[in-house]
């Protein structure tokens, strides 16, 4: 019995460990965004600042149109996840409830587009968006984005999942398939769903090559971009870029918390590509 | 149409399943359409664009014009010393990363199955890193390993270790890169291998405690044949997306390649060229060698997934 507790304790004990190694730098960016300018550059440092400095928001806040990025941000997410998961969803369905011909060679060609890693397109789908006039619009931030071969994957084998019986009596019942989709498909796919809108809304919130390319002005610009290049110009003013970092952070954060069951439970289902 | 198709099967029966059938494919069409205008157009044809783009050596890409073609660009990339150097640093994070990661995760997967209360708790935390923003962790990252003030040199004091030039010194780019691919992927390994680790049946465990097999050996021959297939998965996957490493470096570096240029992977390479000197073919040339490179992976991947059913 005593082996055991010991055993016990030096899991929790390894498990904690990994916890502080995790947090280690959330901590760290948030208690340097809080401290007054002359405890930033400190050694040894202090971990609790002498007073909560809630300037340095305002600060990081004002040096640079920040809110603007913010709407930026929230916009572009926003719209490329409502793109997306109407063209999954549609596609999804004809790929469960339609037979046209043809369709598993269709599917197998899209499933082989997923081999090809976004950053060998990148250099195409730039030269196409100029000529379209695109670049450095919120166009080129959504479209290419509103559409997804694994995000269609993975609905496409939830989908499979509802007992085709219930189309046929929807049918018999005089339900257009639009209908049926929306009324009965999309409800009973909600888990799936949410995973897929979580995901989207925290991929595209993060992303950042794409919207560095296709942005050139200032007012463009996404969180992500706008605080790389702010980090270069903050310079040492740590405890400033800290708060801005925190700003970018903390929204993901908070739907983490609040849908963190959803988002596992996907993952683990699916394996959500990195 | 449930009842059409009774009618149908005593009447005209050929014209109206033809019917039927095209107006299949038309609806079809209606409900592709969308996803298919956007994948077409910015997944599908832009392969093949980039590979034709790799051999044009002179063209004016807002017109489209191009006036010649060659092998220039490969030749170009295949004897720059800087893309060798973007291979070697991309290989040795890659067989940094990958094996410590899938080790680090594998643990704390194996410790969190074991009866613990607390286990969705630690799993939500070690996942954090995983959905926060690249850009704003690496900022925080670049403070932390500041030479000066930074909290990891302040730690390394205390224990009496000197302090590191992490950030200036070469040596330091590849481990400081795979110490940060570890914390931020952590948490989605773990998440994965415990979704495998639960579909092993409990009674292999009683039996070969039963035969009186140690801990080790039912780790050795019970846990790994049967997680076999989602170390493979995680290890292919975690492969393929070290490879794209760029971000992280991106922002450490301050927009460089770190010093001496030690932080200069496969995706830097393709940015510089095609964002910074605007040579759009040669990076088209090596984005098609990542491509490649990625390419014989995922192959190997779908080749033992599909022999994975087998048993």
């Amino acid at each position: 019995m005593k082996k055991w507790i010991l055993h016990k304790t030096i899991i929790y004990v390894i498990l904690l460990l990994g916890a502080v190694f995790i947090l280690l730098p959330f901590l760290w960016m948030l208690s340097t965004s809080l401290k007054p300018s002359n405890e930033v550059l400190i050694m040894p440092p202090k971990w609790i600042p002498s007073k909560l400095v809630w300037e340095n928001y305002k600060i990081a806040f004002k040096s640079a149109p920040f809110k603007r990025y913010f709407l930026n941000s929230v916009f572009v997410s926003a719209m490329v996840t409502v793109g997306e998961l109407i063209t999954t969803i549609l596609a999804a369905f004809a790929f469960t409830r339609i037979k046209f011909k043809g369709r598993e060679l269709l599917f197998s060609v899209l499933i082989s587009t997923m081999m090809v890693p976004s950053e060998v397109l990148i250099i195409p789908n730039f030269v196409t968006l100029s000529k379209l006039g695109w670049i450095d619009t919120y166009k080129a931030l959504i479209i290419p984005w509103c559409a997804s071969v694994y995000s269609i994957f993975l609905l496409r084998q939830y989908f499979f999942g509802i007992p085709e019986q219930l189309y046929y009596s929807a049918k018999i019942d005089g339900c257009s398939d639009f209908k049926f989709l929306w009324m009965i498909m999309v409800p009973l796919a909600k888990p799936a769903i949410i995973t897929l809108t979580i995901l989207k809304i925290i991929n595209s919130w993060n992303s950042f090559m794409w919207p560095l390319i296709v942005t050139n002005s200032e007012h463009m610009r996404t969180l992500p971009v706008a605080l790389s290049a702010f980090s270069s110009e903050a310079g040492t003013d740590f405890n400033v870029l800290m708060a801005a970092a925190t700003m970018i952070i903390i929204p993901v954060f908070i739907i983490y918390l609040i849908l963190q069951k959803h988002i596992v439970a996907g993952v683990s289902r699916t394996g959500i590509k990195g | 149409m449930a009842k059409r198709w009774f009618k149908v099967k005593k009447t005209a029966v050929p014209v109206i399943i033809k019917k039927i059938k095209k107006n299949r494919e038309i609806k079809a069409l209606l409900y592709l359409l969308p996803a298919l205008l956007i994948i077409t157009t910015f997944q599908i044809y832009p392969v093949f664009k980039s590979l034709a783009m790799s051999f044009y050596t002179d063209f004016d890409y807002l017109t489209g014009e191009v006036f010649k073609r060659g092998l220039d660009n490969f030749q170009y990339v295949l004897t720059d010393p800087d893309f060798y150097l973007a291979l070697k640093n991309t290989f040795i994070f890659v067989l940094g990363a990958v094996p410590l990661s899938i080790v680090v995760s594998l643990g704390f997967a194996l410790l969190l199955n074991s009866n613990i209360k607390l286990k969705n708790f630690f799993r939500s935390v070690y996942f954090i890193p995983f959905i926060t923003s690249t850009v704003a962790v690496s900022i925080v990252w670049r403070w932390m390993f500041n030479k000066e003030f930074g909290i990891v040199n302040a730690v390394l004091m205390m224990l009496g270790i000197n302090k590191i030039n992490w950030l200036t010194n070469p040596k330091m780019t590849i481990p400081m890169l795979v110490l940060l691919s570890v914390w931020k992927g952590m948490g989605y390994k773990i998440i994965i291998f415990l979704a495998g680790l639960q579909n092993i049946d409990e009674k292999y465990y009683l039996a070969a405690k039963i035969d009186g097999a140690s801990a080790w050996k039912r780790f050795t021959s019970i846990t790994i044949p049967l997680l076999t297939p989602t170390l493979f998965f995680v290890s292919i996957t975690s492969v393929i997306s070290s490879f794209k490493l760029f971000d992280e470096v991106y922002v450490l570096y301050d927009k460089q390649t770190g010093p001496l240029k030690s932080g200069l992977t496969i995706v830097y390479y393709i940015y510089n060229k095609f964002n910074r000197y605007w040579q759009f073919s040669i990076a088209s040339a090596a984005a098609f060698v990542l491509f490649v490179i990625i390419l014989i992976f995922t192959l190997i991947q779908l080749r033992i997934g599909q022999k994975k059913t087998n048993y």
